[in-house]
This record gives C-alpha cells, sequence and structure tokens, in this order.
C-alpha cells in the first residue's frame, strides 16, 4: 500500500468525517424518534401494556312513593379473561370448564364477546356464585389472564309483585349493539330490558368506571392496581316512582295465582301511577346474570303470557266503559242531555234494518234519560245515540277523547288502541268494501264493540278526565310534574251529572256488589267479546272514588271474567285499599 | 531487556467505559416482570469481561510481527472452522435457524465467525501491504477479492447475513485505506449497486449510464470495462428473477423491512416495539431499569440484539447520545492509530479491526429504529455474548500493541 504521510493524512480525514458524518445521522434519527415523534410512541407503549378492565356502575336506586326500595343493587362477582388471541382464550375456558361449570354454549358465546372486544376483558361468567369464585382463587396462578371483580348486581325485594312495569336488566345483545339507540355501549355490559329499567336506561344505567391492569406481551396481568389511576364508576341517581309498594302488593294478592288479567291504578290529578299489574307476572330476578333456558322456555310456553303485559300493551273491546264515551260526546256535539229520552224504550232489544240488536237485560229498561241509561248500561238506549250522533261525529269524539293513541306512560312496548281514524267512510270502505258495511257499525260503535280495542292503561286515562275537570293527565310511573291536557269541554255541572251517573251505576246499577261503606264510588262495568272463547267474555270495570273528589282512578280487565262485576268487586276492593276504608260485604247480585 | 508495552489510554478507558456501560443494560435487560434466561446473563458477561481483558493484555504482549507472522496459519484455521460448521453447527438467539455454533456435547463454544473476522482483517493487511503500489485495476484486486469471498460465502451458507455485511464493510474500508482510488471502489461495488436498483427500470438506466461514464473516464482494461458492464446488466437483469424465485417468506422478509407495519405480529413485530420502546423513551427515558417494553417482554431478544432499544427507553435521548459519542470516540481513536501505526501492516490492522466494529454498530443500531434490516448481529460490547465479547477485547489488545509499536506513543500514555 501507499504509505506516504500526506496520503494517510488525507485518507485519515476522510474515514474521520465518515464517522462523523455517519454518527449524526444516526444521532439524527433517534432524535426524530425519541423527542419529535416522543408522544406517538409514549402512547402506544401506554397502550401496550395497559389494559382497561371496566368496572361496572351500580344502576340507580328505585323507590315507591314512601321510599320503599323496588330494586336495588347487591354485590355479586363477575369472571372474565384477558387474552392476547382468541385461540388463546379457548384453550383457557377449556382448561376453565375443568373445574367451574361452563358449557360449550357459554365458551363460544365468550369467544364471540372476545372477537367484538378483544382488548377488553372478555366476561365469561356475569354472575359467578361465590363457590365458583373461591375454587378460581386458589388456582388463580394458572390463568394468568383471569380477572376476577366485585360487580354490583339488581335485585328486586318483591320480584313478581313488581315484574310488570320493573322489567330487568341483562347482557347486551348483539343487534342492541347495533342499534343506534344503543351507542357507546360496550359487550359484555348489562342494559335494562323491559319496563322501568329500560325506559329510564340512559339515566339509571350511570357511569361505568375503570380500572387498569399492566399486561405483558402475551396477556398475562402482571400488576393489579396501581398501574393508573382508576376512574370510579358513578352510580345513576335514583329514580323515584309514583307506585305505592302496599297497595300494588294488594293487587298482587287479589289477582292471586289464578286469575288472569290486569289492573292499574291512578291518581286523577297528577296520572301518577299507584299500582300496575299483569296477571300472571313473572320474577324479574330470574332474569339478572342470564336466565336459564328452561326457565325462559317455561315463561314463553305458557298459555297464560305472563311476559306479555295486559295492561300496556293486551288490547280489550272496551265495551260499555266506552258509554261514556259516547255520552260525554253528545253532551259535547249538543246532541242530548243527560236529562233527554231516546225515541224508542227499551224492550230488550232495537231492530235496525233487518237486523235485530240485544240489550244486555232481555227484559228491557223502559224509556230511560241519559243518566238512568248509564248507570243501566242500557244498550237500546245507547244504539239510538249512536245513530243520532252519526258516524264522523262519534268517531271524531272517540279520536279526540285518545281512542287513536298510545296512552304515554312511561314503559316501553305500549300498544296503540285500534279505532277507526277520522276518515270513518273510507275507514270502513278499506275494511269491508265499498257496499260491505252500513250504518249498523255505528250501533256498536256506540256501545263499546265492533271496531274499538283498547288497553287498560289508556281506559284509566280517560277515565281521569272524568274524575276531574275534563283535563287527563299522562299515566306516569316515574314522579314527573303532571302535565295536564284538556279532553273535553263540557260545563261543570255536565261533568258532575256524568260523574252522579256513575255513581249511580255502583249505587243501583250493574255494580251494585262493588258498593264501598262510607265512600261513593264511581264506574262502569263492561264485557269484552272474546275472540278466543265466545262464551267467557272478558270484564271490565273503570272507575273512581270518592265521586265528589276522586283520588284514585281504577281500571280492571279479567281475562274470561265474563261480567263486568267481577273487575267492579275487584277495583272496589284496590279502592278501599288505598283509601283505607272498613270492607263492607259484597252484595251478591249480577245485573 | 523486555521492551517497554505502553498502554493506550483513551483507547482502553473508552472500551472500560462502554464494557461498564453493556453490562449494566444486560442487567437491566434482565430485570422483566416474568424472569427470563437472561435475568442473570450480566453475572456471565463480567466473567466474560474479566477474561476479555485479560486475553486483551496477553494479545498486548506479543509484536504486531508475531501476528503478520501467524496471519496465514490462523486464516486457514477459520476457514476450516467455518467449513466445519456447515456440517456440526447449531443455531442460538434470533439466529436459531442457522449454524453459527461450535458446540461439543450441547456446550456451545464460540461463533467461528467472531475469530474470521480477526483474522480476515489480519490476511487482508498482509496482503494489501505486501504492495509497494495500491492496486490500480481490478485484476490486482483478485488476491484480496479471494481472501474475502471465501469465509463470506461459508458465512452466507450459514445463513448469516449480518456477518456477511461485516465481511463486505471490511474488505471496502480496507482497500480504501491502502490507497484502492475511489473509482476502482465504486467499479467494484457497482454489480451490487445494481442489484438492488434492478426493482426500479429508470433508476437502473441512470446508474448504469452514470458507471457507462465513470468507466470511459477512469479507462480500466478493455476486457475488465467489458466484463463490469456484463456483470452490471446481469445484475439488472437477474435481481427480478431472482425476486420471482425467491420463497414468499424470503420476499415477506424483504418487505417486512421496507414497512413493518405489514406485519406488526410478525417479524414487524419486533421492530415496531423497538421503536415504541426507543421512542416512548423521550429525552430522559423511563428510568433505568423502569422501561416498561421491556419489563413486560414487548421487546425481542432484549440481551442480545435489541439491547440497544433498552437503552432508548430508560435512558433516553442522552443516554443514546452518551452511548453513540463513546463509540465515535473509540472509532476515532483507532483511526488515529492507523494513521501512526508504524508500518502499513498494523495501519491496516487498526482500520480493519474499527471497520468491523463500525458495521456492527450501524447495522445493530440502525435495526433498533429500521433503519437497517433484522440481521441478528451484536453490538460491540452491548450484546451479551460471551465470544463477541472476548473478540472485541481482543481487538482492543491489538489496537493498543499497534498503538505501542507506533509514532508519538509516549505521549500521554501508560507504561506498563
Amino acid at each position: 500500500m501507499s504509505f506516504h504521510p500526506n496520503e494517510v493524512a488525507h485518507r485519515t480525514r476522510i474515514a474521520a468525517g465518515t464517522l462523523v458524518v455517519l454518527f449524526a445521522l444516526l444521532l439524527s434519527a433517534f432524535f426524530r424518534t425519541q423527542i419529535v415523534e416522543n408522544s406517538r410512541y409514549a402512547l402506544q407503549s401506554e397502550e401496550n401494556r395497559l389494559r382497561e378492565v371496566p368496572l361496572p356502575a351500580p344502576r340507580g336506586i328505585i323507590y315507591d312513593r314512601h321510599n320503599e326500595v323496588l330494586a336495588e343493587n347487591v354485590p355479586g362477582y363477575s369472571v372474565s379473561l384477558l387474552s392476547p388471541s382468541a385461540d388463546s382464550l379457548r384453550a383457557s375456558l377449556q382448561r376453565l370448564a375443568a373445574i367451574i361449570p361452563l358449557s360449550a354454549d357459554a365458551i363460544d358465546l365468550s369467544v364471540r364477546r372476545y372477537r367484538r372486544a378483544p382488548f377488553r376483558p372478555t366476561v365469561v361468567l356475569a354472575d359467578a356464585s361465590f363457590d365458583v369464585v373461591s375454587v378460581l382463587e386458589e388456582r388463580r396462578i394458572e390463568f394468568p389472564g383471569l380477572i376476577i371483580q366485585s360487580a354490583p348486581k339488581r335485585y328486586y325485594p318483591d320480584g313478581p309483585a313488581v315484574g310488570s312495569f320493573m322489567g330487568y336488566v341483562g347482557e347486551i345483545t348483539e343487534s342492541e349493539l347495533a342499534s343506534p339507540r344503543y351507542r357507546g355501549y360496550k359487550t359484555g355490559q348489562q342494559v335494562g330490558k323491559q319496563g322501568l329499567e329500560k325506559e329510564y336506561e340512559d339515566s339509571l344505567r350511570g357511569r361505568e368506571g375503570v380500572r387498569f391492569v399492566e399486561v405483558d406481551a402475551r396477556g398475562r396481568v402482571v400488576r393489579e392496581a396501581g398501574a393508573r389511576q382508576d376512574l370510579l364508576p358513578q352510580t345513576g341517581p335514583p329514580l323515584y316512582t309514583n307506585i305505592d309498594l302496599e297497595l300494588q302488593k294488594y293487587v298482587v294478592n287479589i289477582f292471586g295465582d289464578s286469575l288472569q288479567g290486569g289492573a292499574i291504578a291512578l291518581d286523577p290529578k297528577t296520572g301518577g301511577v299507584l299500582a300496575l299489574y299483569s296477571a300472571p307476572s313473572y320474577d324479574p330476578n330470574r332474569f339478572i346474570g342470564g336466565i336459564p333456558p328452561d326457565v325462559w322456555k317455561a315463561l314463553n310456553d305458557d298459555p297464560r303470557r305472563p311476559l306479555y303485559n295486559k295492561v300496556i300493551q293486551g288490547r280489550y273491546p272496551p265495551g260499555s266503559t266506552w258509554k261514556l264515551a259516547t255520552a260525554a260526546i253528545a253532551l259535547e256535539t249538543g246532541t242530548a242531555t243527560l236529562d233527554d229520552h231516546m225515541p224508542e224504550p227499551c224492550t230488550g232489544g232495537f231492530q235496525f234494518g233487518n237486523r235485530y240488536f240485544k240489550c244486555w237485560d232481555h227484559k228491557g229498561h223502559g224509556s230511560l234519560t241519559l243518566a238512568e241509561a248509564i248507570e243501566q248500561s242500557c244498550d237500546v238506549y245507547f244504539y239510538q245515540l249512536g245513530l243520532k250522533l252519526g258516524l264522523s261525529r262519534l268517531v271524531a269524539g272517540g279520536i279526540r277523547f285518545g281512542g287513536r293513541d298510545k296512552s304515554g306512560i312511561d314503559l316501553p312496548d305500549e300498544s296503540r288502541p285500534l279505532y277507526p281514524y277520522a276518515d270513518a267512510e273510507e275507514y270502513y270502505d278499506r275494511k269491508y268494501g265499498k257496499r260491505g258495511w252500513s250504518q249498523a257499525v255505528l250501533l256498536n260503535l256506540a256501545i263499546g264493540q265492533g271496531e274499538n280495542a283498547q288497553t287498560v292503561v289508556n281506559m284509566a286515562r280517560f277515565y281521569t278526565a272524568l274524575a276531574t275537570d275534563g283535563t287527563e293527565s299522562r299515566p306516569e310511573i316515574v314522579r314527573h310534574k303532571p302535565d295536564r291536557t284538556r279532553v273535553f269541554s263540557l260545563t261543570d255541572d255536565q261533568m258532575a251529572g256524568l260523574r252522579a251517573a256513575l255513581a249511580g251505576v255502583v249505587a243501583s246499577g250493574t255494580a251494585r256488589s262493588a258498593q264501598i261503606h262510607g265512600v261513593v264510588l264511581a264506574g262502569k262495568t263492561g264485557s269484552a267479546q272474546n275472540s278466543q272463547d265466545r262464551t267467557r267474555d272478558h270484564a271490565w270495570f273503570v272507575g273512581f272514588a270518592p265521586a265528589d273528589d276522586p283520588k284514585i282512578v281504577v281500571a280492571v280487565l279479567i281475562e274470561f271474567g265474563q261480567h263486568g262485576t267481577r273487575a267492579a268487586r275487584i277495583a272496589s276492593d284496590i279502592i278501599k285499599d288505598y283509601l283505607k276504608v272498613a270492607p263492607t260485604q259484597h252484595i251478591n247480585t249480577e245485573g | 531487556m523486555a521492551r517497554r508495552v505502553v498502554v493506550d489510554v483513551p483507547l482502553v478507558l473508552t472500551a472500560l467505559v462502554l464494557s461498564a456501560y453493556g453490562v449494566a443494560m444486560v442487567y437491566s435487560a434482565g430485570q422483566t416482570d416474568v424472569p427470563t434466561s437472561a435475568t442473570h446473563a450480566w453475572l456471565s458477561q463480567i466473567r466474560w469481561l474479566a477474561l476479555g481483558i485479560a486475553a486483551a493484555y496477553g494479545v498486548s504482549r506479543a509484536s504486531v510481527r508475531f501476528y503478520e507472522w501467524a496471519a496465514l496459519p490462523v486464516y486457514a484455521l477459520s476457514i476450516a472452522l467455518l467449513a466445519l460448521l456447515l456440517v456440526i453447527g447449531t443455531g442460538a438467539g434470533t439466529a436459531t435457524g442457522t449454524k453459527s455454533w461450535i458446540a461439543i456435547g450441547g456446550i456451545r463454544l464460540g461463533q467461528p465467525s467472531e475469530l474470521a473476522k480477526v483474522t480476515v482483517v489480519l490476511m487482508l493487511a498482509r496482503v494489501l501491504a505486501a504492495r509497494r503500489e495500491p492496486p490500480k485495476s481490478l485484476l490486482e484486486l483478485w488476491k484480496p477479492a479471494v481472501i474475502v469471498f471465501i469465509p463470506w460465502a461459508l458465512i452466507m451458507m450459514q445463513p448469516d447475513l449480518g456477518t456477511g455485511i461485516v465481511f463486505i464493510g471490511i474488505f471496502f474500508a480496507m482497500l480504501f485505506w491502502s490507497g484502492v482510488p475511489f473509482p476502482l471502489l465504486v467499479l467494484v461495488a457497482s454489480p451490487a449497486v445494481s442489484l438492488l436498483l434492478a426493482f426500479n427500470t429508470s433508476l437502473w438506466g441512470a446508474w448504469f449510464l452514470l458507471l457507462l461514464a465513470l468507466v470511459l473516464w477512469y479507462k480500466p482494461f478493455m476486457l475488465e470495462g467489458v466484463g463490469l458492464m456484463t456483470a452490471n446488466v446481469v445484475m439488472g437483469v437477474v435481481a427480478p428473477i431472482l425476486w420471482q424465485r425467491m420463497a414468499p417468506y424470503q420476499r415477506h422478509r424483504l418487505l417486512v423491512f421496507l414497512d413493518p407495519s405489514i406485519d406488526p405480529r410478525r417479524s414487524g413485530w419486533h421492530v415496531i416495539q423497538s421503536q415504541v420502546a426507543i421512542g416512548s423513551g423521550g429525552w430522559l427515558g423511563k428510568g433505568f431499569l423502569q422501561g416498561t417494553q421491556k419489563r413486560l417482554a414487548f421487546l425481542p431478544e432484549q440481551h442480545t440484539d435489541f439491547i440497544f432499544a433498552v437503552l432508548g427507553e430508560e435512558l433516553g435521548f442522552i443516554g443514546v447520545t452518551v452511548a453513540l459519542m463513546l463509540f465515535l470516540s473509540l472509532r476515532l481513536r483507532a483511526v488515529r492509530i492507523a494513521e501512526r501505526a508504524n508500518d502499513s501492516f498494523s495501519s491496516l490492522v487498526a482500520i480493519g479491526l474499527a471497520s468491523s466494529w463500525l458495521v456492527h454498530i450501524i447495522v445493530n443500531v440502525g435495526m433498533t429504529l429500521n433503519l437497517m434490516p433484522i440481521t441478528g448481529i451484536p453490538l460491540p460490547f452491548f450484546s451479551y455474548g460471551g465470544s463477541f465479547m472476548l473478540a472485541c477485547w481482543l481487538a482492543i489488545g491489538l489496537l493498543s500493541r499497534i498503538s505501542s509499536e507506533g509514532r508519538g506513543a509516549k505521549v500521554g500514555e501508560l507504561a506498563i
């Protein structure tokens, strides 16, 4: 090699220069990564090491009007697993299945949950028993991603008594997750499924907290706490309802195991729901932590339909209870006064065209005033009143009184009543064809039969207007500021007359057996033709008491109850219990 | 009377500081939440360091002339060992699939390629120093080329791409130092460049024209010129064919190097986690022993190949700067020793050793930031590994000896 000092010095400069440039380049690369892009990488390293474990928030406690607890939270345990992959989760679950009860379906379900949210702990058991938890705690070391934590568990102290309006909670389903209503929810969370729990979900749920655990590259939990400040869950605010738990339990008792139907009691001044019961009921506690499939099947297959709410979902022809609507329409439009007689007296039936329409009482009522016709529930009088009103006025009045509207009770899944729409001619044309119907439909409509099916809650709503000054209040379980809307425009005298006629129903009319000693009860019985069994009508009673200053409106429907008197006696008992009046003997007459 | 031997204080001191720094990082790399085999690696590393220092002292006792004499036999020995390795070698670490270790009865004795790095330097230095004038034509380069090619080919057959790159680095650095003109170096390297550029036709075309101009200006022998251009054309054409014939996983590896996010869970995962570790370090790092990426096993091979990522995460940009400055001063010192060496053999050996380290540092550190492909080549004085630590200190001993025989050795140096 050439080894002249000058050449060597020249090469030394090149070599040293190259070295310095190379190291400067390396250093600048580190500067870019560590200083310029630091925040990005710092975040990534935090995400690497920390896993969020959700801390479920206790749901808001639900109280009745006397601050008795209707729904509360009790301590429970949930078991979940953190896993780096679905396969590893499946392997862990299969090992778990060897020591705790875990079905193959449950394993599949957990793997599906994992796929939805791989970085959240996968819920294995939402409601683990203490025995399972202690077995797992002992063998924790074998399951590195295992997370056992206390999870508040919903509990309804009066279970089946409150099931009709309470609903229940359960794990959010995949279809719920997909709907915009549940945006922001995560898989594995509990959500209100029915009743109040669903209606007030947004408030009751509170806010989920977060606990951070540190995991290593294989998803093993290496540090439980102290990884970062936890975010504590926030309990949902309490819910104060209008329910009177004592009255509710009383209603439940009356229905017992044999009766099937529904009842609702309202405070006519506020619309507050004092009691709401659909018989038979179910125990919402059975749904907590996942309902066993056999229990679910039994509930679903029960012919008495315990999961079907007969107060807000069931639609029944209102029968004679609707006669008050017909009467009010007649008074409002000036078609009749309370003292008016109809052209033909009741002889037990009414000939219309080539058809003969019977009165419920074949003996006949003779010539009656409107007030008397209400008391006696005379069909013949109302047939003629309906004809006098005419189809469009009758239908328009029914619509104005809310016959086509939901009551607006604060419960999900309320059914809309069935009733003709405003253009009644077109409605019937469409239903039966252009010449397929006659004015005879009027006769049926006027006595609450025909194209009319109402929910129990909607009839109760309508009667709050009768019980007050013609304004109604939306039925509400949760205490809100009452929101009154006008239903009738009747004079005070007309209102008083209607109420007196209703009181007469109980005093001397069809509901005599429901009299309460010392209290004037006003109300109307009704029989709803039953499409399932023509010989056994559904029995209605809608009424209020005391008649001069109503404090409670009750609507009762007994499926297959045959005659309204049965419903009237139940309503009477409910009112007596609420008004704390000493019970009197029933007079056992049918009429 | 024995000749006075002096120690090159700046060289040895820098190497000592680097080694201490390295042992500290190996210790930290072993402190994970879930203990691994690396937990006690630092103890073994200290033992190897002590052995290395002792060996360095021994090496520095012998004259450079002895090494010049020994170059041929040890070179031959290392070639023999490399050949033997292909038959009985075993793998380890990131290179589990390769055959780079000699093991007897399951105990790994060392990596012959470490020895080969030194012997190739000695042999190349001897051949290049024997010439009065530096090689001026390609034909004159056949001897150095063969000396490097044999071990390089044997190592590539293991296969060990990283070490192969080291040999190429040594080859070019020593040719440069021996005075081979720069254009000739470019011509030698040109086929390889063609291979890399072949994937982009216009880029390769530009390179080819540039090369043509260089050939016309430099005027090598006609035959050389023609051969060279042919080689470039062949490479340019062969590369795409080679790509076609590559196994899918090989292509995948190459692509992952170009963009690690293609494959965030497998090979790319290592690089991404290493970048996250370094990037999350910031100015001062997360603190010694406190690196979460390391502690929670997100970093792969943290005590060997990716030790620099541990350093970057725990000690931050400041720690990285200190380490790189120490490396730079060690390298500059080695260049200075080469400059002041008494004879051309010593000078070339010094440059050869320095360039070997340089390639290690650039490739290893570059790999942690995804500037270089993952090759599994260790970082001098830092990466855990006995034979490599020993080799590094042997080189220090040799450099110290060359320094003490060189001009101006008495200034500021310590006599033993």
